[in-house]
């Protein structure tokens, strides 16, 4: 089973600029409920793209250098990189069908 | 195709509970949580009106109760947003997602509503830039900055509060001189020392450089136009019903609302409409929980009466 990864601020570089698939980050914190609505469609994902897209999440709580370096304001954010680059940026809940088509435009 | 006795549009409240009394009464029944953020209760802080809880609740945690208890007696879950839903020619129903279509033979939605948008230059392009409808979620990113609550309501006083709890100041701008929420929670919010109040007034325009660093408020009354240095703008200014997959379907009220009986019961047979979608709701969870265990009593005699009549009616 695909796991979600926890990447951190000293992680960022190796596991999402660098990593040879386009790579999903799920931003949230303990205290949120909507980001804690949105981890089990996220898992869900990561099964459904495995091999295609890699998924992990970072706790902006423990993780202040990312979050302010992508001017993220509100959680849950979902960003997707590819080659090192920021391809797509979902802010809040949606439904799974939604970050689907996302994920999909952002890999073209 | 995919074929449940009940399926519920919706996972707030309402819909979990109505979910708990129909896997409970051993119909098969799916609760598709794609509509609302799995309810409006997941976004609150502490939940301190829903009795047995004298201390209160996280609300996230609350509705991860409800979910739990619903799954233990066999209720499915689907992360699906429903975009259609229509009635068949021998009295079931049909519903559709972006990825597939299953039959219910009654339906209750429960899909409560949405918040209100301000509708003003700059909300949509800054949103998760400054612009927030959800302080639980994003207070802690303006930790020691100046912000702004916009509405008048039990919603906005509850966020604003959570939201003071680190931001600098928080200035409320209501557009009336006096609140709509409760009175416990005004008390509250006029004794929070880093909480103000700018009455009769509006946002007119919120401005920044990829993120929120200004608001253009108005004065309704003097007209007078101020523009105050702020990080972040949260709005709370009242509900829009989410009725699309109601419309000509079933009777709506003026406000959008669906007109159901005392059972939950609309006008067409073994569909139901309960929490804050239905006329004149109280818009509480405790009211929202009750008006869903009445629905699937409701739905479990109509599919009951069903069964009487045989295989033929179904």
């Amino acid at each position: 089973m695909a796991e979600v990864r926890e990447v951190t601020d000293a992680t960022w570089d190796s596991d999402v600029l660098k990593s040879d698939l386009p790579v999903l980050v799920d931003f949230w914190a303990p205290w949120c409920g909507p980001c804690r609505m949105v981890a089990p469609i996220v898992q869900e994902l990561s099964e459904e793209y495995a091999g295609k897209v890699n998924f992990m999440k970072m706790n902006t709580d423990e993780n202040p250098m990312v979050p302010s370096k992508f001017g993220i304001r509100s959680i849950p954010s979902l960003l997707i990189f590819k080659g090192g680059e920021l391809k797509g940026t979902v802010v809040g809940f949606r439904p799974k069908s939604d970050l689907k088509k996302r994920i999909d435009e952002a890999l073209v | 195709m995919e074929q449940y006795d009940i399926a519920i549009i919706g996972g707030g409240g309402a819909g979990l509970t109505a979910a708990l009394y129909s896997a409970r009464a051993r119909r098969r029944t799916v609760v598709f949580e794609g509509e609302v953020t799995g309810g409006q209760i997941a976004t609150t802080d502490i939940v301190e009106n829903y009795p047995g809880f004298p201390d209160g609740i996280n609300g996230f945690d609350l509705a991860q109760l409800f979910h739990r208890q619903a799954e233990k007696f066999g209720a499915e879950t689907a992360y699906e947003r429903v975009e259609r839903l229509q009635r068949q020619p021998d009295g079931g129903f049909e519903l559709g997602t972006a990825e597939r279509t299953i039959r219910a033979r009654a339906v209750i939605v429960t899909a409560g509503a949405a918040y209100n948008k301000l509708g003003v230059p700059g909300e949509a392009e800054l949103t998760g830039r400054g612009v927030s409808y959800c302080g639980t979620c994003d207070a802690a990113f303006f930790t020691g900055m100046d912000v702004i609550v916009v509405g008048g309501g039990d919603s906005a006083l509850d966020e604003g509060m959570f939201v003071a709890r680190y931001a600098r100041s928080v200035n409320v701008v209501h557009r009336r001189d006096t609140l709509r929420a409760s009175a416990i929670l005004q008390e509250r919010a006029f004794a929070t020392p880093n909480m103000r109040f700018t009455w009769n007034s509006v946002v007119e325009r919120i401005e920044g450089e990829g993120q929120v660093e200004r608001a253009v408020l108005r004065n309704v009354k003097t007209g007078e136009v101020s523009v105050v240095p702020i990080s972040a703008v949260f709005i709370f200014i009242g509900q829009t019903p989410n009725n699309h997959l109601l419309e000509g379907l079933v009777e709506l009220d003026a406000s959008g609302h669906a007109i159901v009986d005392l059972q939950m019961r609309t006008r067409v047979p073994g569909l139901f409409v309960a929490g804050d979608l239905r006329t004149q709701a109280a818009r509480q969870l405790i009211s929202a929980a009750g008006d869903g265990a009445t629905a699937a009593i409701a739905a479990e005699h109509y599919l009951a009466d069903l069964d009487r009549q045989g295989p033929t009616a179904k």
